[in-house]
């Protein structure tokens, strides 16, 4: 083997790549976030009685389900863009990505109201609370429980997502900061080597994040 | 002729086979009674190699169960085992289920597999059932097809852990018939039972297990008319 | 709409081109990726822990690291290496290991929801341990993993679209090129979302459909 490994140049750039990562990590949480609310609203939507609410809910979900999240980027992204809705990178990548989490995590949500007794909501509603506290307090923290696991993939799935912004142009995110860098310098291996260890750190510390929450949180 | 001599067996800490010792001539019929834990279990699987032991040795027809130089799976098709779960492979048929050993491990053609099985679950009356699944059937045909599925390797000796135990009562009295029968056919079985009715009609002899020995042995009309030990008085006075 | 935009029955052809491209490197990838992940799901099933777990470690990472990053660094190794692989081949090695990491771990727990006193009936049968794990244990877990493997398999056809990144002309990629003489980029990337649903939407539902009935039987 005729290559020379080169790690100087790349240590002196971890400064570069480790604020990339925060902007990742800034993108997921906010893809997450967001999506997680348009989640459990598309889930009651799908659930309404309304067609065209229920139909539409249907859509998102089975368009987000059904065709790669490098294509819904890609929508957003060039096909906005020709209706003269001038879009960034940046703002597509986490339009795409809120779009993508909030179709997989509406299924997810589905699941998890049925995983919540009809009974304890006519409880609830005997009780005399509203539709909303009903939900607030009774469902969704249940809810949460069953689909804690599924939450917990999909936002290491945000942190990979954010990836493919830079297949549009993105540059200030831990992708895109390392291939500004690559097309510098041709040390391609070196700089995706550090990148894709930065990746299964943000990963993993999601990871363990979320089960030190769980064991936080489930206590009951 | 199954040969048992001085086995001990841990689970972890747990000593559960204590020197055992027996043997079991062919064409006879020994039933093991005794408490819950006593190792009654254990001890069938380990003449069946599905356990390893610690100390002793098992010989069946004078191989060595446990030895290196032993082919388990060759020593195995001679030695039948049904559990009290029937453990029927849920993806095949009744039929295929029956037919499956005897083409893996045998090596039977499809034709030939085919007619041992059919023979054999008529034999325990299930000639109807050939194509239901397993889910299909009660647990007592479910517990016949497993009988079926051991007696299709045309074993010599057969070993039946508590096979009625986890069936409803009125399904008891078929499984029992089958065994009968495989009785005054000349099968050589060892049956762990909590039958005690049963124990006593069918069994040549009768061994009481107690905490990983077997503490009294002999003709049904002695253990269970005079019984010696004060444990096998306890035992029998608790489980009639 | 169709007729007055400049796009042809030929750039239509051009698109379902990129489709096939799309399938076959999905269809070797996920050939490759089961047969290596059945091989160590059962590994990770069945074996001592000091090879389980290493082993598990190691696939993990391949699930943790963005698909794009691997691709990267595969492609890099044909320039290190002097290796002259086509993007095709790094394609499906690239995915069909990131498709085995995930693989692995369905089979492990198809393999682990199989009672053990069901494989210990058939070994008291005189079957060997292969002769059980073939016609016993994949057989069951099969039944148990089959609806998650087609979700799988659905994803690793979303993800081909990644490859672009290394040279691959790919549906995504065809949209792509059509669009930069046609310029109707709204049109022909709704015409590609289509032909991906296509592909994966009726797939999708036959998987749900057998899930809920293996789950009652
Ligand atoms: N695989 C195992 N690992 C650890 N302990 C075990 C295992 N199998 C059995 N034991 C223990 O060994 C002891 C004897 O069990 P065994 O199943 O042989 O009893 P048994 O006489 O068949 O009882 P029962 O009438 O309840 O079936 C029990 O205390 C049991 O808990
Ligand atoms: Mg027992």
């Amino acid at each position: 083997m005729s290559y020379t490994f080169q790690w100087r140049p790349v240590l002196r750039s971890l400064p570069e790549m480790l604020w990339g990562a925060s902007v990742t990590l800034e993108i997921a949480i906010m893809a997450m976030s967001v999506g997680t609310a348009l989640a459990i609203l598309l889930a009651l939507a799908k659930r309404s009685n309304l067609k065209i609410l229920s139909r539409l809910a249907g859509i998102w979900i089975e368009v987000a389900r059904n065709t790669p999240a490098l294509f819904q980027i890609y929508w957003i992204y060039f096909g906005l863009g020709s209706l003269g809705i001038g879009i960034e990178p940046y703002s597509a990548l986490v339009f795409g990505i809120t779009f993508n989490n909030a179709g997989y995590l509406a299924e997810t949500f589905r699941g998890g109201f049925s995983a919540v007794p009809e009974a304890q909501i006519r409880a609830a509603r005997s009780l005399g609370m509203g539709a909303v506290p009903t939900l607030w307090h009774i469902v969704l923290p249940q809810m949460l429980r069953v689909t804690f696991p599924a939450l917990t993939n999909q936002m290491v799935w945000s942190i990979l997502m954010t990836s493919l912004g830079a297949v549009v142009g993105l540059t200030s995110d831990l992708t895109g900061v390392t291939q500004q860098l690559n097309v510098v310098t041709y040390r391609t291996f070196e700089y995706f080597f550090v990148s894709a260890c930065l990746y299964y750190v943000m990963s993993k510390i999601c990871t363990i994040f979320a089960r030190l929450l769980a064991w936080r949180l489930f206590r009951y | 002729m199954i040969q048992i001599e001085d086995v001990h067996k841990h689970f972890g800490p747990l000593h559960v086979l204590k020197g055992v010792s027996l043997s079991v001539e062919k064409g006879e019929v020994l039933s093991m009674i005794g408490g819950s834990g006593s190792g009654k279990s254990t001890m069938l699987m380990c003449i069946n190699g599905l356990e390893a032991i610690e100390k002793g040795r098992i010989s069946v027809d004078g191989v060595e169960v446990h030895a290196k130089s032993t082919d388990i799976n060759r020593l195995r098709r001679k030695i039948g085992i049904v559990f009290q779960q029937w453990n029927a492979f849920p993806h095949l048929t009744v039929l295929e289920n029956v037919m499956l050993a005897p083409r893996k491990v045998l090596r039977k053609s499809r034709h030939e597999a085919e007619e041992i099985a059919i023979e054999q679950l008529r034999h325990v009356g299930l000639g109807e059932k050939l194509k239901s699944f397993p889910s299909r059937l009660s647990g007592g045909q479910q517990q016949r097809m497993a009988i079926a599925r051991a007696l299709a390797m045309s074993p010599d000796y057969m070993l039946f852990d508590e096979v009625t135990s986890a069936l409803d009562p009125q399904l008891v009295g078929e499984v029992l018939d089958t065994l009968r029968m495989l009785s005054h056919e000349g099968m050589t079985m060892i049956v762990v039972t909590h039958e005690m009715r049963f124990a006593r009609e069918v069994s040549d002899r009768v061994a009481f297990f107690c905490k990983g020995q077997i503490h009294e042995l002999g003709t049904p009309d002695q253990i269970f008319e005079s019984p010696e030990r004060p444990e096998t008085i306890d035992f029998l006075r608790s489980a009639i | 709409m169709f007729f007055d935009s400049s796009l042809s029955w030929n750039d239509i052809l051009f698109l379902l081109d990129g489709a096939i491209v799309t399938i076959a490197i999905t269809l070797a990838s996920v050939a490759l990726g089961t047969i290596l992940g059945v091989l160590f799901g059962l590994v990770r099933a069945g074996a001592l822990w000091w090879i389980s777990w290493p082993l598990g470690g190691a696939l993990d990472i391949f699930r943790s690291v963005p698909l794009l990053i691997q691709l990267v660094l595969f492609n890099s190794f044909n320039s290190m290496f002097r290796l002259h692989w086509s993007p095709y081949v790094i394609a499906c090695i690239c995915l069909g290991i990131y498709t085995a990491a995930f693989c692995t771990e369905l089979v492990r727990s198809g393999v682990l929801a199989v009672p053990p006193a069901t494989r210990r009936a058939a070994r008291s049968l005189g079957m060997s341990w292969w002769q059980e794990v073939v016609s016993i244990t994949l057989p069951m877990a099969t039944r148990i993993v089959f609806p998650s493997w087609i979700g799988l398999s659905l994803g690793v056809m979303k993800d081909t679209s990644l490859v672009l990144w290394i040279g691959i002309i790919e549906l995504l990629r065809s949209s792509q090129i059509i669009t930069s003489r046609v310029q109707e980029p709204l049109l022909i990337l709704t015409i590609t979302g289509l032909i991906y649903f296509l592909m994966s939407f009726p797939i999708a539902r036959l998987g749900a459909h057998l899930e809920r009935r293996w789950q009652i039987q």
